[in-house]
C-alpha cells in the first residue's frame, strides 16, 4: 500500500509539471507588460526596462519557465505586481476559507445525496423515488451563483434568516455551503441510487434476505458497502467541481477565499497570482483525487489485496 | 432537425404494423427515445428555444438594446412581461435574444471539443503505446484543473470576447470527448469488421472515420448534448463574474451579473435570467438521459 502511494505521488509530478506549463504558457503570450503593470502608466520607460532585466523578462520562455517551474518547487510563486507581498502566503492566508466551505459544501452534498439515493433505490418507482429524482435533475440543471442570488432573496433579504455576505459565524456558512452542495448533492442521489439498484439485484443480497437476515441490515451492512465504491468516485470527482464552484459562491457571498483572491487579480492583472491560484487548486483536487483512490482500498478488499 | 422530423412521419404510421425485420439502426434509437416521456419534454423545450433563437426578430416585442430610461427597473406586468432592467430595456426579449448567444456558445463549443477530442481520443486507442501514453497523460493534465477554473484562466490570457470563450469552454470539453471516444475505439478496433476493412486494403485514416468512428457514436451523442448544457453553464458563470460575453450582448450570465447590483429592491432582474438558463439545462439533460438510454437499450433494465 505503501509503495502504491508513493507511485501515485510520483506520478502527480510529471502532471503539476504539466499544469505549470499550461498555467505559465498562458500568462506569458497574455498582453500587457508586467513591468508596466507594476511601475504604473505613467512611469518613465528606462526604468521599466531596468524592471524588465532585473525580473529577468528579457530572458527566453523556457528559461524562465525553468525558473518559474524550479521556484515553484521550493514554495516560491513569485510577488503580486498590486500588492507585492509573495503570493505563495497570499494563497495559504486565504486557502483554510475555501477549503471550509468546499469541505461544508461536501459535507452538505453527502448528508442530502447519500440517504435519498437509499431510499430512492429500495422504493424504486414510488413517489418519494420519482419526486426526488426530478429535483435532483433540477439539482443538476440550476446554475449555482443563480441558486446563491435566489436563496440570498428569499433568505436573507426577505426572511433574514442569514447574513447575505461574509464569513464569521456558522449563519454565514449555511447559505454558500448549501449553494454550493447543491449540484453535487443531485449527483451523488443519482449514482447512489443507480448504484444500490445494481447491487439489490445481486445474488449474495438475495442470500442474506434468504437466510433471514432484517431488510434493514441487509441494506445497510449487505448492500451499502457494496454500493459506496462508485459514488466515492462520483464524491471525489465532484470536489474539483466544488473547488471550482467555489470560485463563483465567493463572489455572491463576498468571501474572503482563494477564487475572490483570484478574479481580483485577473482584474488586475497580477498574474503571478492568476498562476499561483490555478496551480493551488489543481495541486489540491489532485491530492483529493489521490486521497480517493486510497480511500477505495478500505471500502473494497479486493483492490487493496492487488497491492499486497 | 429536419431529418428528425422525417423520420418521426416514417415510424408513426408504422407502429401498429407487425415489426419489419430490417431497419435502419437511427430509427430505432428514434423509435425508443419517442416512447420515453422525460426526453421528449426535453426535445421539445429545446425545438421550442432553437425557433425562438431563429425567430427573435419576430418574437421579441422590444429590441435587446431598445433603452426607455424613463421605463427603467418596471416590475413584470402584461406589457414588459419580466420587467425591465436598469436601462429601460425589456427583460423578455433580451432572454429571448440571450437564446442566441447561448445556443451558439454551446453548441461551437462542444464543436471545438468534440473535434479536438474525438480525434485525439481515436488516436489515441487506434494505435495505442507511446502515442496513446502521451495524448493521455496530457489529457491527465487538462483534467487536473477544474473546468471553470481552466476556462477562467484561458479567458483571463485571451481576453473577453464571445470567440474567446467558446475556445475557453471548448478546450475544457476536450479531455472527456478525448476518454470517451478512445474506449470506445479500444472495444471496436479487434473487431472482425476492423480486419476485414484492414484485409481490404483500407488506410488507418479510412478505418478511423468510415468504420470506428461512425460505430462509437453513442457515448459522442450523449457527452455531446450534456457537454452543450456545461458549456452553456460554464458560459453563464464566466459572464457572470465580468469574464465573459461583454454587455451590451444579452447574454443570460451577463443578464444575471447586472441584476445582481440591483438585487436588494428589483428581483425580477436577477430572477426571470436565471430561469432561462435552468429550463435550458434541465431540457438538455431530459433530452441526455433519454438518448443514452435510446442508444443502449442493455443499460435499461
Amino acid at each position: 500500500m505503501h509503495r502504491y502511494i508513493f507511485r501515485r505521488l510520483l506520478l502527480m509530478l510529471p502532471v503539476m509539471i504539466g499544469v505549470t506549463f499550461i498555467v505559465f504558457t498562458m500568462m506569458y503570450f497574455t498582453p500587457g507588460d508586467p513591468a508596466r503593470i507594476m511601475l504604473g502608466e505613467s512611469a518613465p520607460e528606462d526604468a521599466v526596462q531596468r524592471l524588465r532585466e532585473d525580473m529577468g523578462l528579457n530572458d527566453p520562455f523556457l528559461m524562465q519557465f525553468g525558473r518559474y517551474v524550479t521556484n515553484v518547487a521550493r514554495g516560491d510563486f513569485g510577488r503580486s505586481y498590486t500588492q507585492r507581498r509573495p503570493v505563495a502566503t497570499m494563497i495559504i492566508d486565504r486557502f483554510p476559507t475555501t477549503l471550509k466551505l468546499a469541505t461544508w459544501g461536501v459535507i452538505v452534498s453527502i448528508v442530502i445525496g447519500i440517504p435519498t439515493g437509499i431510499i430512492s433505490a429500495t422504493k424504486q418507482y414510488s413517489l418519494f423515488d420519482n419526486v426526488s429524482m426530478v429535483l435532483a435533475l433540477v439539482g443538476v440543471s440550476m446554475p449555482n451563483f443563480w441558486q446563491g442570488l435566489m436563496m440570498i432573496i428569499i433568505f436573507a433579504l426577505n426572511l433574514r434568516w442569514f447574513p447575505a455576505s461574509g464569513f464569521t459565524t456558522w449563519k454565514h456558512i449555511v447559505l454558500p455551503a448549501i449553494t454550493l452542495g447543491t449540484s453535487s448533492a443531485a449527483q451523488i442521489t443519482r449514482m447512489t441510487r443507480s448504484s444500490m439498484l445494481e447491487v439489490i439485484r445481486q445474488d449474495y443480497i438475495r442470500t442474506a434476505r434468504a437466510k433471514g437476515q432484517v431488510e434493514s441490515v441487509v441494506i445497510n451492512q449487505h448492500a451499502l458497502k457494496n454500493a459506496l465504491i462508485p459514488v466515492v468516485t462520483v464524491i471525489g470527482l465532484s470536489f474539483g467541481g466544488l473547488l471550482g464552484g467555489a470560485v463563483l459562491t465567493e463572489s455572491i457571498f463576498s468571501i474572503p477565499g482563494v477564487g475572490s483572491l483570484m478574479i481580483q487579480a485577473i482584474r488586475q492583472r497580477d498574474y503571478p497570482v492568476v498562476q499561483g491560484g490555478v496551480l493551488f487548486i489543481a495541486l489540491s483536487f489532485s491530492l483529493v483525487n489521490l486521497l480517493v483512490d486510497i480511500l477505495y482500498a478500505f471500502i473494497d478488499p479486493r483492490i487493496k489485496a492487488q497491492y499486497k | 432537425m429536419s431529418n428528425v422530423k422525417l423520420q418521426k412521419e416514417e415510424v408513426q404510421p408504422s407502429v401498429p404494423k407487425a415489426p419489419k425485420k430490417k431497419k435502419s439502426q437511427w430509427l430505432e434509437v428514434w423509435r425508443r427515445l419517442v416512447k420515453n416521456k422525460a426526453a421528449m419534454v426535453g426535445l421539445a423545450i429545446m425545438l421550442i428555444l432553437i425557433f425562438s433563437a431563429i425567430f427573435a426578430d419576430f418574437i421579441a416585442p422590444y429590441g435587446y438594446d431598445e433603452q426607455v430610461l424613463t421605463n427603467r427597473f418596471k416590475s413584470p406586468s402584461s406589457e414588459h412581461l419580466f420587467g425591465t432592467d436598469n436601462f429601460g430595456r425589456d427583460i423578455f426579449s433580451r432572454i429571448v435574444y440571450g437564446s442566441r448567444i447561448s445556443l451558439r456558445v454551446g453548441i461551437i463549443s462542444v464543436a471545438i471539443a468534440a473535434l479536438c477530442g474525438g480525434s485525439l481520443g481515436a488516436v489515441a486507442g487506434y494505435y495505442g503505446g507511446k502515442l496513446d501514453n502521451v495524448i493521455m497523460r496530457m489529457m491527465d493534465i487538462l483534467l487536473a484543473i477544474p473546468g471553470i477554473i481552466l476556462a477562467i484562466s484561458i479567458v483571463a490570457a485571451l481576453g473577453p470576447e464571445l470567440r474567446n470563450v467558446m475556445i475557453a469552454v471548448g478546450i475544457g470539453g476536450i479531455p472527456g470527448f478525448a476518454r470517451i471516444v478512445r474506449a470506445s475505439v479500444l472495444s471496436i478496433r479487434e473487431q472482425e469488421f476492423i480486419e476485414a476493412a484492414k484485409a481490404v486494403g483500407a488506410n488507418d485514416f479510412r478505418i478511423i472515420s468510415k468504420h470506428i468512428i461512425p460505430n462509437s457514436m453513442a457515448p459522442i451523442i450523449v457527452q455531446a448534448t450534456m457537454g452543450v448544457a456545461g458549456a452553456i453553464l460554464s458560459t453563464a458563470g464566466l459572464s457572470f463574474i465580468g469574464l465573459g460575453i461583454q454587455p451590451p450582448i444579452p447574454e443570460w450570465g451577463a443578464m444575471l451579473s447586472t441584476g445582481r447590483d440591483y438585487i436588494r429592491d428589483y428581483w425580477h432582474m436577477t430572477t426571470f435570467p436565471g430561469v432561462a438558463i435552468m429550463i435550458t439545462i434541465f431540457a438538455l439533460n431530459l433530452l441526455g438521459d433519454g438518448l443514452r438510454d435510446a442508444l443502449d437499450p442493455r443499460l435499461k433494465s
